[in-house]
């Protein structure tokens, strides 16, 4: 099988497009300096930099690409299960409302100040996106979890936060916190911590094993509730299983950095075009796909307009859009 | 293996879909469910697949409560094939056919070599051999049919239930398709439109009206022109052509109020 060279290669083409990202940005750094900062660490015996520079690399730069890894590998990882689950091609990450939930509860933080000592915006819109997905999961509890009915609650629940945002930044927010709000909403890595880092990488760690573990009965969705029911799936079962998962990983990934979209919804489509639609492969190798491309995004968004930044949110669409447009004139449509 | 349906029912928002069906398919047999649209086929097929908890009564495969087996332990013994199930996916013939294995699959595992010789055997029964590579979407709605058969026999059911199984499918495959229910082993309840047809290939047939059993016996008995009359409301002539089989020819729709078919 060519699959697991694909996979390794692909593995590769993360590390290096990491390492490159490291590298450039308002002030370029050398591939020796980053083997000097790492070898450092490690302590083995090279020279190490000077402290400013050698704070700039790891304690910005490097946990900065981190994240931006570990968000790509969630959220289309996310967008891959949730577009089987609903049989939506049009399914995201932020379709259950999580992001509009984070929004509001990072909106509270900064501009009404609610928490603001304890919990700071990165809890604040953890809160809040757990209030958002609680609030879908009361409102489909009796239902039963008819993909239409999902994507319908998904909407209006989000619809709703949307609104509470633009409620409470018209209501209080000066032109400053405004212009701060804004930028979170589009999405941005520039707040990257290794705290943060280790967080992310956890969960995420540990989100994507429950999502991979379902594979098979992922692949059983294809053809609707009934046909998966009939092949012995736990139909509502697995989906709060992947429901909840899905609801915490984005969670957790837009506290971080923001609701930054078009990852979640393009890469799983790119890679089922390379890998095909099963889940065994589809989801490690979205998760490689979105861990590189937001890496790359957050990396153009760096140096494109320096030493202005542009939230990185704003070029996964301007990245994106094009590429998955040249794929499906390729494919001749989904 | 033996299906007994024992004073099913089934009520959602107080309307009563199907009410007090009770009737038993014995191993290896081939029956027939047929009725006008709404009379509950569908429901009756899906809650003897599992699919559908019933409200009153209960469904046993060889003497035991399906409740006790579980949607996995459902889908080792039986097989069902719905009427319309689409995907958007990218799915190949021979991915399809291989969700058939789903139900004898780990969560870990991946197809291992006597699930492949399954899968191919399957293929090559629905005529599905040349195919195996091609994408769901590219296939015809026959052939869509054909791979969905060709999952359920990759489940090496002890029963298959099929609702409609015939619908897209050129005359040459529908005889194909009845020819093999009928010939295999397995225990089939195929709920089928065409009632030369079902006539023809079924050992005994169940006549479905307004949810509840209105005739049940070998297709002769079944298939009178009173019966017909008062299901479906048609004016019917039923012969035997020189080989013995019956033949149907709807010659109107009968007068009076009979006409009796409620949607849903």
């Amino acid at each position: 099988m060519l699959r697991p060279a694909l996979f390794l290669g692909g593995v590769a083409l993360l590390v290096f497009s990491m390492a490159v990202s490291v590298r450039i940005g308002i002030s370029d750094i050398g591939y020796a300096d980053l083997g000097r900062v790492l070898g450092s660490r490690l302590g083995l015996a090279v020279e190490p930099l000077p402290p400013l520079v050698d704070s700039l690399i790891w304690d910005l730069r490097i946990p900065r690409v981190l994240l931006a890894a570990f968000v790509g590998a969630t959220l289309a990882s996310c967008g891959a299960v949730l577009q089987a689950v609903t049989g939506n091609a049009l399914a995201d990450p932020y379709l259950l409302g999580v992001s509009s939930g984070a929004s509001s509860g990072a909106v509270s933080v900064v501009v009404l100040g609610i928490g603001a000592g304890s919990l700071g915006v990165t809890g604040g819109a953890f809160a809040g996106a757990l209030v958002s997905f609680g609030l879908l999961m009361f409102l489909l509890r009796r239902s039963g979890l008819d993909s239409v009915r999902i994507l319908l609650t998904g909407v209006a629940v989000g619809q709703l936060f949307m609104a509470l945002t633009s409620l409470i930044v018209m209501a209080s927010g000066d032109a400053e916190t405004t212009r701060a709000v804004a930028h979170w909403l589009l999405g941005s890595m520039a707040s990257a911590r290794w705290d943060g880092v280790a967080i992310c990488a956890t969960v995420t760690a540990a989100g994507l094993f429950v999502l991979w573990s379902c594979s098979t009965a992922l692949d059983g969705f294809a053809f609707g509730q009934d046909t998966a029911a009939s092949l012995g799936i736990n139909v509502r079962t697995m989906q709060n299983v992947l429901l909840v998962a899905t609801a915490l990983l984005t969670a957790v990934a837009v506290a971080f950095v923001g609701a930054i979209g078009f990852v979640g919804l393009i890469v799983p489509h790119c890679v089922r075009f390379l890998v095909g639609p099963l889940h065994r492969s589809l989801l490690p190798f979205s998760a490689l796909g979105g861990a590189v491309f937001l890496v790359v995004t957050d990396a153009v968004a760096r140096v494109a307009f320096a030493p202005q930044e542009v939230p990185a949110g704003v070029f996964t669409a301007l990245i994106g859009a094009p590429v998955f447009a040249v794929i499906l004139r390729k494919r001749g449509g989904l | 293996m033996r299906i007994d349906v024992a004073q099913v029912g089934w009520t959602v928002r107080n309307k009563t879909i199907i009410e007090g069906v009770d009737f038993t398919v014995t191993s290896g047999e081939t029956v027939g469910l047929i009725g006008p649209n709404g009379s509950g086929k569908s429901s009756l097929l899906r809650c003897a697949a599992g699919l559908l908890k019933p409200t009153h009564g209960a469904v046993r495969y060889d003497g035991h409560d399906i409740r006790v087996f579980g949607p996995r332990g459902i889908a080792q013994h039986i097989a069902f094939v719905g009427q319309t199930s689409h995907t958007a996916g990218e799915l190949r013939v021979a991915d399809v056919v291989a969700l058939g294995r789903t139900p004898f699959r780990d969560r870990w595992r991946g197809l291992n070599s006597t699930d492949r010789l399954i899968i191919d055997a399957a293929l090559a029964h629905m005529g599905l051999t040349g195919l195996a590579t091609r994408t769901w979407r590219t296939l015809s709605g026959g052939e869509q049919q054909r791979t969905h058969v060709a999952r359920a026999l990759a489940q090496q059911p002890w029963g298959i239930l099929l609702d409609e199984p015939l619908n897209h499918l050129d005359i040459r495959y529908q005889l194909e398709l009845m020819e093999m229910l009928a010939a295999t082993d397995q225990t089939v309840l195929v709920a089928v439109h065409d009632l030369a047809l079902a006539a023809r290939f079924c050992d005994r047939l169940i006549l479905l009206n307004q949810g509840k059993v209105t005739a049940e016996g070998i297709p002769h008995d079944v298939l009178t022109a009173e019966n017909l009359r008062n299901v479906f409301g048609t004016e019917t002539e039923i012969t035997r052509d020189s080989g013995g089989r019956l033949t149907i020819s709807h010659r109107g729709v009968a007068p009076g109020p009979e006409s009796s078919s409620t949607p849903g």
